[in-house]
């Protein structure tokens, strides 16, 4: 017999380790934003400044999510999911165009991008479908949810970002092995499919011809650089092997000092950390990931309903899927797809989704299971 | 309370949620494997990727050595020009490259595709054009980020301010070949050097070539340079002062005008070129560019081949100038003696043919004096009969016949000074009789160059002494500050008594004074000479002008002054302009006599030395004391 209880909570000794986990990957993507961006032209703010306010606005976000019932943040799932697509819509139509892709809606001195927040929302409202009644059979568990997902995916692959539609998938993915899909051996299966793709990836991409390869690329990715014929992971693959044992040293990057490095202090941040701190740094990095991610799992086990439940399983999900697509990608193990690394890269958008989503994790523990056998 | 939380759907739920920390697990143990091969077991290799990326080796050009006239007058420098390399390392899309630059710069694929593949390393960047204009260059510049692996370099480029003056002196330079490369004295250059290719650009490469360096330097993903260390300084050439003066060699450049022909003027006393021209000519400063093959083909097929250098690459018959060796050969050989005459009729019979004198109606009863003064040619056949072709041809070598003069030109030829050996060797026929006397007046089968006449002409000034003739007579050394003197060096003599020698120098003052040679007449200074038409066809008839002009003679005049002491030698050859004593005759005047103009000027103190001091740079002046 189990016997539940809710608990409404204050601040405890593992919300301090977890928001110092945090703090700890925050600074060090400060710290590699600023190596990457530190000889850039004088004149405009520097990166890493930058980045610092948009921490800022991200631990409003925080707090406002961790402190907001997270049931009536539920409720507001599917208004929230409408504004998502009318704003996907309107990027499309009015948003700003970089390297070759509308992502943004300008505000302003600051742009951000819709298909961070969709990200969250989506979590937010398969969580809260599932919950919502009992859903039984293939159409409610599988079908409809789908047909949740699809206009968002849809919009996001438009615009193009292969990266955000990935994680869109993933989202969804995560919500059926947790409760779609009944049976646990198709569970398993979806699991390890899923997270095992992007390694079996290369082999399936590698038997493939070049102008196969760069057809689907520039079918699903048009930012993808025929010309450029793997320079960037390449130069990336450079950056992180060069590192070594004990890296560079902060500043000391050949690679990103110098520019061989692309988008250093975007999606490319882990490369230029892992060349000035090598081995020893990544793993240290590695830890902290892993540390974070299965706190936020304990979160999920313990949550009070299957609501907060899901809500931790679908923000650690999809951390846990930008962290290892990001990771991968700039070690040469899968395409480049733009994807940031969650925390450390320099974005607004990515940052404050990130702090918001784990904000609401923390208001899922606030109100947490108390176990008594 | 707990809605839709079922306890099966709870249990089931933790269950998976271990599943999922193990799907964790297991994918961040792979991405730190992954990173430990990258890392660790590859460090080492991707370490050395990392330095080779941000660092090359950059050659430093030296600076070539300048060439100055005998005064110091600038004849070749060096001025910045723009140059486009590619790094191949940077280059992820050739074709695609390769397509870019010829739409940019107008040029030919190919041509580019042959430039990237020359010889050398992937770390070796290849130039691809140099001279770009500036235009070009900020074209490209503007356009880097599209261009990988492009870069524009400010480097020297060889400028001769003269043009086309002294061109065939100066020679022009140009990218070292993949065949000279091979060769052991261009063993320190690399592909894209610049080394001279003709002239004395080539011949005296050695001493304005210096010595490259390098520098290694840091460089962004752009190409851009961040940081730089120079390993090796690059050692400039070495400058060469020339002995020609360069407004004598213009003036005989502007008497040629648009005939083709050659004017050598030489200091009988040590072998100085005080002149060498040679027309038609070239400019160097195109020649030094990279030239496209159809531009190149236009000079090589130019009907009046302007790159060769007449005054010691053109071969022609000496015609009657060469009854001066001649005669000099039947005196010393005992021929003939002074007084001894030949009556001239007109014409000379040998066997069944007859040999024609120019003067139809004859010159009567000659000696050697008035055979050369009126250049009687039946004298002459005479003579060279007695004396047989070997005796002609062993004096004829004395004077430096029939081998190059030793000239450091490239290509020097060395014409044709017959004999019986000769003709046994080259035409595996033995000699007929009837052709000695053909070569007794400087037709059949001798040749000459026009260097080699003035050489001849300047040992008959100098009473049989002979220099080699000589183009540098000073090398500033750049390493030392040290002006080094070139010696002139003697070339043997020619063994005939100075009663000899007398004797011909006054029968070459009559020439012009009253012989042939009038038109050579100064008021100024005392001239002696000979004239010479080497006649081109063999049958001719009808008044010199209503020959086709490529059929006409050529006319010669070899000449020397003052008398007294002689000071300047000189040759003149004018293709196809009939008599030497009217084409030929006033050109060397007008030489000899803005000689002596110049040096009035510049010799001040009455010193004929050629130091050069007076119009030399001053931190040369204490050196030339050397």
């Amino acid at each position: 017999m189990i016997e539940r209880m809710a608990e409404g909570r204050g601040f405890d000794t593992f919300d301090l380790r977890y928001v110092g986990l945090i703090l700890a990957i925050l600074g060090i993507g400060v710290l590699s934003i600023h190596s990457a961006t530190h000889n850039q032209e004088a004149g405009a703010a520097p990166y890493y400044l930058k980045q610092l306010a948009w921490i800022g606005i991200g631990a409003v976000a925080f707090v406002i999510l961790w402190a907001w019932d997270y049931h009536a943040i539920a409720r507001l799932a599917y208004p929230a999911y409408a504004l998502v697509l009318l704003l996907l819509v309107f990027v499309l139509f009015e948003g700003r165009t970089s390297k070759g892709a509308q992502r943004w809606i300008a505000l302003g001195p600051f742009s951000f991008q819709p298909s961070e927040f969709a990200k969250l929302v989506l979590v937010v409202v398969l969580a809260h479908y599932y919950s919502k009644a009992p859903r039984v059979g293939w159409l409610q568990r599988v079908i409809v949810p789908g047909l949740l997902v699809l206009p968002g995916l849809l919009l996001i692959l438009k615009q193009p970002d292969l990266g955000s539609g990935l994680s869109f998938v993933a989202v969804y993915a995560a919500m059926l092995l947790m409760v779609g899909v009944r049976s646990q051996t198709a569970g398993i299966v979806l699991l390890f499919s899923v997270m095992l793709f992007p390694f079996v990836w290369e082999g399936i991409w590698g038997a493939l011809h070049d102008y196969q390869r760069q057809r689907i690329m520039a079918f699903v990715d048009p930012n993808y650089d025929p010309s450029g014929k793997g320079y960037h992971a390449l130069q990336s693959r450079i950056a992180i092997g060069s590192g070594e044992l004990m890296g560079k040293g902060l500043f000391g990057g050949t690679q990103s000092q110098l520019k061989f490095l692309p988008e250093g202090h975007t999606d490319f941040i882990f490369a230029v950390y892992a060349e000035e701190w090598g081995f020893v740094g990544v793993l240290v990095l590695l830890a902290l990931f892993v540390s974070l991610i299965w706190m936020s799992l304990d979160i999920a086990s313990k949550a009070k309903d299957q609501l907060g439940a899901l809500l931790a399983v679908g923000i650690a999900s999809m951390l846990c899927f930008c962290i290892v697509v990001n990771i991968g990608m700039t070690a040469g193990m899968f395409p480049i797809v733009g994807i940031p690394l969650p925390l450390v890269s320099y974005g607004g958008s990515a940052t404050v989704m990130s702090l918001a989503s784990l904000g609401l994790l923390l208001n899922v523990k606030r109100k947490r299971l108390s176990l008594f056998y | 309370m707990l809605g839709s939380y079922s306890e099966a759907e709870y249990g089931d739920f933790q269950r998976r949620l271990i599943i999922l920390r193990a799907g964790l697990l297991l994918v961040v143990a792979l991405l730190g494997l992954r990173l430990w091969h990258l890392q660790i077991k590859e460090g080492a290799y991707y370490r050395d990727l990392s330095e080779n990326n941000r660092t090359r080796q950059v050659l430093m050009e030296p600076a070539r050595g300048l060439i100055y006239d005998r005064h110091g007058v600038l004849l070749a420098n060096n001025v910045p020009s723009f140059s486009l390399y590619v790094a191949l390392e940077e280059v992820k899309d050739r074709e695609a490259l390769i397509q870019k630059l010829s739409n940019l710069l107008e040029l030919d694929p190919a041509f580019i595709r042959k430039k990237l593949g020359g010889k050398g390393g992937k770390l070796v960047p290849r130039k691809i054009k140099d001279r770009l204009t500036l235009r070009d260059a900020v074209l490209i510049e503007s356009h880097r980020l599209d261009l990988p692996g492009v870069m524009i370099q400010v480097e020297s480029q060889r400028n001769y301010p003269g043009g086309v003056t002294a061109s065939h002196l100066l020679g022009y330079v140009g990218e070292v070949s993949a065949e000279q490369l091979e060769k052991p004295e261009f063993s320190d250059l690399h592909q894209g050097s610049i080394v001279g290719q003709y002239g004395i650009e080539k011949s005296f490469d050695r001493y304005v070539r210096g010595k490259a360096g390098y520098k290694r330097v840091e460089v962004d993903a752009h190409g851009h340079e961040k940081k730089s260390v120079v390993v090796e300084k690059p050692q400039p050439g070495n400058d060469l002062y020339l002995t020609i003066d360069v407004r004598l060699q213009k003036l005989a450049e502007d008497l040629l005008g648009r005939e083709s022909g050659a004017i050598v003027a030489l200091d009988p006393n040590n072998g100085d070129v005080l002149a060498m021209a040679s027309r038609p000519a070239f400019d160097p400063n195109v020649l030094s560019r990279e030239l496209t093959p159809r531009q190149w083909a236009e000079i090589v097929q130019d009907e009046g081949r302007p790159l060769n250098n007449r005054a010691s690459q053109g071969q022609y018959p000496p015609g009657s100038t060469f009854k001066v060796p001649m005669a000099i050969a039947a005196l010393e050989s005992k021929t003939v003696s002074p007084s001894s005459t030949v009556f001239c009729n007109g014409g000379y019979q040998f066997g069944n043919r007859t040999f024609r004198d120019w003067k139809a109606t004859g010159h009567g009863a000659v000696n050697v004096h008035s055979a050369l003064v009126h250049s009687c040619d039946v004298y002459f056949y005479t003579i060279g009969q007695r004396m047989g072709i070997d005796l002609m041809a062993q004096f004829g070598k004395q004077f430096g016949l029939g081998q190059s003069t030793g000239i450091n030109l490239p290509s020097e030829r060395s014409g044709i000074m017959p004999s019986t050996e000769w003709k046994k060797k080259v035409k595996k026929e033995p000699w007929l009789p009837g052709e000695t006397i053909s070569v007794a007046i400087g037709q059949g089968y001798v040749t000459v160059t026009p260097l080699q006449m003035a050489n001849l002409i300047a040992t008959v000034a100098n009473d049989g002494v002979q220099y080699r003739p000589r183009l540098v007579w000073a090398v500033m050394d750049r390493s030392t500050g040290n002006l080094v003197e070139l010696p002139a060096v003697p070339q043997g003599r020619v063994n005939a008594k100075p009663e000899t020698f007398r004797l011909i120098k006054e029968a070459l003052a009559d020439v012009v004074k009253v012989g042939t040679a009038t038109r050579a007449k100064s008021s100024m200074v005392t001239i002696g000479g000979k004239t010479g038409t080497a006649q081109v066809a063999a049958l001719r008839t009808g008044p010199e002008e209503s020959i086709p002009k490529k059929f006409r003679d050529h006319a010669w005049f070899v000449a020397f002054a003052p008398i007294e002491s002689p000071k300047i030698a000189v040759a003149v050859l004018v293709e196809h302009m009939g008599h030497g004593g009217s084409a030929a005759a006033p050109l060397a005047k007008e030489v000899i006599e803005a000689y002596f103009k110049l040096n009035d000027e510049s010799s001040i103190g009455g010193s004929e030395a050629p130091t050069g001091s007076s119009t030399a740079p001053s931190s040369q002046a204490g050196a030339a004391s050397l």
